[in-house]
């Protein structure tokens, strides 16, 4: 049994359920990522853990113990959550040993404790403020601080850098990485935003409508989508319709031209409807590109996003996105231009519904 | 432009006569005790009498004991209904209201017929037990105003997730509610508290009813029998009013000056 064990777990809402035969397990200082868009059960599962929800069926172990009974006083677990819930009547020291205070540990021991935590969030010098008198990423910081200080056998973090601008939120969930590698404490993890999840999970549940699609390393989940879920949520994919001609050798046709896989198709007859990933990343029309697969296409638009140039390209009745590294002595393709596009038939992805 | 708001001056100073004019004269008259000289006389008189120290003293402990029942009766209602029966929130709301409805002669007679000494709680049959029924009186005159003071300042806190916070931490009921939550609404308790107290002390209707040494009705005798006086006390009450007006205000800037930032 894995340290934090969910098994079949399921939740309704009156009529609706919002979570469906739910399984895992997460090993001891992992950090999970839990990922999709909103209303798909994340949150709901996360809110089970810490027993603010009761599973309408399943079970939830940690470290083997059953937490079916324990109310969220008594689970130890600590929990930081998107809109900070930093009491506003307490500085920050105060907020930090509030859980030290409840559980009757002695005062020097607190004021151990909350100098060590405020030393990991680099705030030593914030102990006097009240949450009003700080920012929104020192908040979050006092927060994680005040979770961390009760030793929480699991930490669990409901979307914490949502309501953070952009600079602070990369930054913030860097520290927090750092900080969980460091005390090695296991993590859960809620979001929406892919790239948070990808940045820092060692492992990524994507879900979708209460079930979970995929469970993978961030490699897997963006290299390797188990669903056209999956590959829609997670990066930029195009999602190409083909025709299968030889599932053997694993023989596609799209817009007319067949090209190769390379590898058998699994459950696939001639003629079957079959759709493909690729990422934009993965295809080239510049002079000499490699691959051994080329589709002939014309150039619809372009966009100019910085480091790279994303460039649209009409192949039969697809509309594929490829990416090119910006470089000022580039010609960029105009609306119009035919071109080739090469990519490795390898990337490629089969996907399924 | 400059018409419209000549004529919206023009307004204010006459809504402002109607309040001011008649409080000058009230003032300028209990000023007025000593033959052709303006004194403090009338203030003097009603200082010193047995009658008013007592009263007013009794209004005071009355208020006090209404301010701390109600706080407790109002504070978890408050809080409970907003985390967790938010579907009951207009009941409590419509129940919070009938005072403004219902006539205070009728509550008090309900009173004397469900609580007099020959009922299954006699507590007009004693003076502790009369009290106690004057203050849970005051409660519910005041509770329209406690409530939706509290029920304000709790619409400023995140009670939801202050508590799972607290929870997640380890903390229990009692913890959650004394040490994160009532701090956190103090400003709206300490305004619906001055209010309570504004109303204890001018309320005739109960206390004469039930036949207990209040201020109201202590200022009704007064008013009945002496000239100057009771105009002095009219503007007593009124300072207190003002007073506890006065202290809201500043509770609520104090409140308004420590906002989260985002």
């Amino acid at each position: 049994m894995a340290f934090l064990q969910l098994t079949n777990i399921q939740k309704s809402f009156g009529p609706v359920q919002v979570v469906h035969n739910f399984d895992m397990g997460i090993d001891k200082g992992e950090f999970v990522s839990f990922l999709g868009p909103s209303g798909c059960g994340k949150t709901t599962i996360l809110r089970m853990i810490a027993g603010f929800e009761t599973p309408s069926g399943g079970s939830i172990f940690i470290d083997g113990k059953d937490q079916g009974t324990l109310k969220p006083n008594q689970r130890n677990i600590g929990m930081v959550f998107q809109a900070y819930a930093l009491f506003p009547n307490m500085n920050v020291h105060d907020n930090v040993a509030f859980g030290l205070k409840v559980a009757g540990a002695a005062k020097a021991e607190i004021a151990a404790r909350v100098k060590q935590m405020l030393g990991l969030i680099k705030l030593e010098h914030l102990a006097d403020r009240f949450p009003y008198q700080l920012s929104g990423g020192q908040q979050q910081r006092v927060a994680l601080a005040r979770a961390l200080a009760v030793k929480p056998q699991v930490l669990l973090l409901d979307e914490p850098l949502s309501a953070l601008d952009a600079k602070i939120r990369i930054s913030l969930r860097e520290e927090i990485r750092q900080i969980q590698q460091q005390l090695g404490i296991t993590t859960v993890f809620v979001t929406h935003d892919q790239e948070e999840a990808l940045s820092i999970s060692d492992r990524i549940v994507v879900m979708n409508a209460g079930r979970a699609d995929q469970i993978g390393s961030p490699f897997e989940i963006y290299n390797t989508p188990a669903t056209r879920f999956v590959a829609s949520f997670v990066g930029t994919l195009n999602i190409i319709e083909g025709k299968v001609a030889d599932p053997a050798s694993g023989a596609v046709t799209i817009g007319g031209q067949r090209i190769s896989l390379k590898e058998p198709i699994a459950g696939a007859k001639d003629g079957d409807s079959i759709s493909l990933a690729l990422r934009p990343e993965a295809g080239s029309i510049a002079e000499g590109a490699r691959g051994d697969t080329a589709l002939p296409g014309q150039v619809v638009s372009r966009s100019f996003l910085g480091s790279v140039i994303r460039t649209k390209l009409r192949v039969g009745e697809d509309i594929i996105s490829f990416d090119m590294f910006n470089d000022p002595g580039m010609t960029p393709p105009v609306a119009g231009e035919n071109v080739t596009l090469r990519f490795a038939a390898r990337d490629l992805l089969v996907i399924r519904e | 432009m400059k018409a419209r708001r000549l004529g919206a001056w023009i307004a204010i100073a006459i809504g402002a006569s109607y309040f001011i004019i008649p409080l000058l004269g009230t003032l300028e008259f209990s000023l007025r005790m000593r033959r052709d000289a303006y004194s403090f006389d009338a203030y003097r008189s009603v200082f010193s009498d047995f009658q008013f120290r007592e009263t007013f003293g009794y209004s005071m402990l009355m208020a006090f004991f209404t301010i701390i029942f109600g706080m407790l009766l109002v504070v978890p209602t408050a809080y409970w209904v907003r985390l967790r029966l938010p579907q009951v929130r207009p009941v409590i709301e419509f129940i919070t209201l009938l005072p403004l409805v219902i006539p205070a002669i009728v509550i008090v007679f309900g009173y004397l017929r469900l609580y007099n000494s020959s009922s299954f709680l006699p507590l007009t049959g004693s003076t502790s037990g009369t009290n106690t029924l004057l203050m849970f009186s005051y409660m519910t005159l005041s509770l329209p105003y406690m409530y939706r003071a509290v029920d304000t300042a709790m619409r400023a806190i995140d009670v939801r997730t202050l508590t799972e916070a607290a929870e997640s931490l380890g903390a229990k009921w009692p913890t959650i509610l004394f040490r994160c939550i009532f701090p956190n609404v103090m400003s709206g308790v300490l305004s619906g508290a001055f209010i309570t107290f504004a109303i204890v002390m001018g309320e005739f209707t109960m206390a004469a009813l039930l036949n207990r040494p209040a201020f109201g009705p202590y200022l009704q005798l007064v008013g009945a029998n002496k000239a100057y006086e009771p105009s002095a006390l009219a503007v007593i009450a009124f300072a207190i009013t003002w007073l506890s007006m006065g202290l809201i205000q500043l509770v609520s800037r104090f409140q308004k000056s420590a906002p989260a930032k985002a």
